[in-house]
C-alpha cells in the first residue's frame, strides 16, 4: 500500500502562513512527521498562490527533500509550476494530476515523458466529473490507453475515482467504489488512488467513515491513498487493511507497527 | 397557528412531503401566504441556521430541510405573487468560469431564498461576460459567485473587472463563498462581502442591503 501524506496543502491556513513566510522548518516538521508516520510521497501543493505557484512548488520540493529522503507527489494542474517542481526533484516523482480534458493532457503528458514520473489521473472529462461508475470507469480507459501510447508504463499509472462527499451526493463513496473495481478488472496493471477524507466532508467525527472507506476501497483494490498518516485511527485500520487484503502477508508490517505503538 | 409551528417544527426533520402537505393545510385553513413564508418556512430556516452553525446539525439534515423548504416555497410562490409581497432583494448567483462545482452554490441560493430573497441561479462554469450581460439585464442587488478550486478563484476577480470595465460595478454588491476563499482574497480582488458557509451568506447578503 503506497502512502501519500497530505497535510503539505495551501488549502491549510497554516501551511498557507508558512509559505507566505518561507517558513522551511514548519514545512520540514510536516515532512517528517509524515515520513516518519509511514508515508512513501510526501504530496506537495502550493495552489491558493495563483501567481507564485511555480516557483513555491519549486521551494516545496526543495525544502521537503532537503530534509527527507522521499519522492514527492507534486499537485497543481498548472504546467508550469509542475515543471519548476520537477526540475529540482530528486528520484521518481508523482504528478498530481492529469484528467480526460484534452488541453491538460497535451501540456502534461511531455512533462510526465520527460520526468519519467507516476501519474494520478483522475476520472473526470470536459464536462466534469461524472455521476455514474461506468462513464468514469470509460475516461480512466481512454487516459489509460493515451498513456500507454505515449510509452508510460502502467505501473506508473494511478487512477482516481474521485469520491464526492456522501454529505451532499448520497452515492458518492458506492460509485468510487464500484470504479476502482472496474478499471482494475480491465486493467490489473495499473494502480489505484484515492483522497480518503473527501468522502466525510459535513459530516460529525469523520475519522470513523474515512477508516471505513478506506477498508472498503483497498478490499475492492485500492493500492494508493493520499491521507495523513499521522491519524492513528486511519493508519490502523489502513495497516489493517493491508494485511487482511493479503498486500501485507502474515500481517508483518502490521506486528512491526504494533511494536512502535502505532496501532491504536 | 398551530399548522404553523408545526412547519417550523418538521422543516428540521427534512420531510418535504409533509411539508408540503401542511403548507396546502394552511392555505386551507386561510392563512396568508406571506405568514407562512415568514413564520413557518423562513423562521424555521433561520433556527436550521443557526443550529448548524452550533454544530447540532449537520450538512445532510441541513440540505433536506433546504429541499423541503423549497417544496412549501413553491406552493406559496403563485400566491405570493398575485399578493404583490416584494422579495428582501434580486440576486444573482453562479459558479465562476472553468468550475462545475454545484453543491455549496445551490445549498447558498436555496438558503438565500428561503431567507426571502429573489434567486437567479445561472448555474455552474458561468463566464466573467454572462455574469456582467446578466447584471446588465436583471439589475440584480446582489452578484454572489462561487468557486470551489484554488485554480478558478482568479475568475472572480475577472468578472470584478469586467464589471468594472463596463462602469456596473458600483450597481451591485458583490459577494463570493467557497472552500478555497478568505476574507483576505475576497479584499484583494475589491469583493464587497464574503461569507464562509451559507448561514453566514444570508447574514452578509442582509448586511450588504442595510436590512436589518
Amino acid at each position: 500500500m503506497v502512502i501519500v501524506g497530505e497535510k503539505i496543502n495551501s488549502s491549510n491556513k497554516k501551511v498557507a502562513s508558512a509559505l507566505e513566510k518561507r517558513d522551511a522548518e514548519y514545512i520540514m516538521k510536516l515532512a517528517r512527521e509524515q515520513a516518519e508516520a509511514g508515508a512513501d510521497y510526501i504530496d506537495v501543493n502550493a495552489g491558493i498562490f495563483v501567481d507564485q505557484e511555480a516557483e513555491l512548488l519549486g521551494w516545496l520540493v526543495k525544502t521537503v527533500q532537503s530534509h527527507v529522503a522521499k519522492p514527492c507527489c507534486i499537485d497543481s494542474p498548472n504546467p508550469d509550476a509542475l515543471e519548476k517542481a520537477l526540475e529540482v526533484h530528486h528520484g521518481q516523482a508523482m504528478i498530481n494530476s492529469i484528467t480526460g480534458e484534452k488541453e491538460r493532457q497535451q501540456k502534461l503528458i511531455p512533462l510526465v515523458k520527460y520526468h519519467q514520473a507516476k501519474v494520478i489521473a483522475l476520472c473526470l472529462g470536459e464536462k466534469g466529473i461524472p455521476e455514474t461508475a461506468d462513464e468514469r470507469v470509460q475516461i480512466a480507459g481512454a487516459i489509460i490507453d493515451l498513456l500507454q501510447q505515449e510509452g508510460i508504463p502502467l505501473h506508473d499509472i494511478y487512477i482516481d475515482p474521485l469520491v464526492q462527499p456522501i454529505a451532499t451526493t448520497p452515492s458518492a463513496a458506492r460509485v468510487a467504489l464500484e470504479v476502482i473495481e472496474k478499471v482494475l478488472r480491465l486493467y490489473p496493471e495499473v494502480h489505484t488512488i484515492c483522497g480518503i477524507s473527501n468522502v466525510s466532508y459535513g459530516l460529525p467525527t469523520r475519522k470513523f467513515i474515512n477508516a471505513g472507506f478506506l477498508t472498503m476501497a483497498m478490499a475492492r483494490g485500492l493500492d494508493a491513498a493520499i491521507l495523513d498518516p499521522g491519524d492513528p485511527l486511519i493508519l490502523s485500520s489502513l495497516l489493517a487493511s493491508d494485511a487482511l487484503t493479503g498486500g501485507d502477508s502474515y500481517g508483518l508490517k502490521y506486528i512491526a507497527a504494533f511494536r512502535k505503538g502505532k496501532i491504536k | 397557528m398551530e399548522v404553523i409551528k408545526r412547519i417550523f417544527e418538521e422543516l428540521a426533520e427534512g420531510e418535504a412531503d409533509k411539508i408540503e402537505l401542511l403548507t396546502q393545510e394552511a392555505l386551507r385553513l386561510g392563512l396568508a401566504p406571506e405568514i407562512i413564508l415568514r413564520e413557518g418556512l423562513i423562521a424555521g430556516m433561520n433556527t436550521i441556521g443557526e443550529r448548524f452553525k452550533r454544530g447540532d446539525l449537520f450538512i445532510p439534515e441541513v440540505i433536506l430541510a433546504a429541499r423541503a423548504m423549497q417544496t412549501g416555497m413553491n406552493i406559496l410562490k403563485p400566491r405570493l405573487v398575485q399578493t404583490g409581497i416584494k422579495p428582501l432583494g434580486r440576486i444573482i448567483i453562479g459558479t465562476v468560469k472553468g468550475d462545475l462545482h454545484d453543491i455549496g452554490k445551490n445549498l447558498v441560493a436555496m438558503m438565500l431564498e428561503g431567507a426571502g430573497f429573489e434567486i437567479i441561479d445561472l448555474g455552474i462554469d458561468t463566464a466573467p461576460e454572462r455574469f456582467v450581460q446578466e447584471v446588465k439585464d436583471k439589475k440584480p442587488h446582489i452578484l454572489a459567485m462561487s468557486a470551489l478550486l484554488t485554480t478558478t478563484l482568479s475568475m472572480m476577480k475577472n468578472t470584478l473587472e469586467c464589471l468594472k470595465g463596463e462602469g456596473l460595478k458600483d450597481t451591485v454588491k458583490v459577494m463570493v463563498g467557497g472552500a478555497p476563499l478568505t476574507q483576505k482574497y475576497a479584499d484583494e480582488i475589491g469583493a464587497d462581502g464574503y461569507a464562509p458557509d451559507a448561514v453566514s451568506a444570508i447574514a452578509k447578503a442582509r448586511e450588504l442591503l442595510n436590512l436589518r
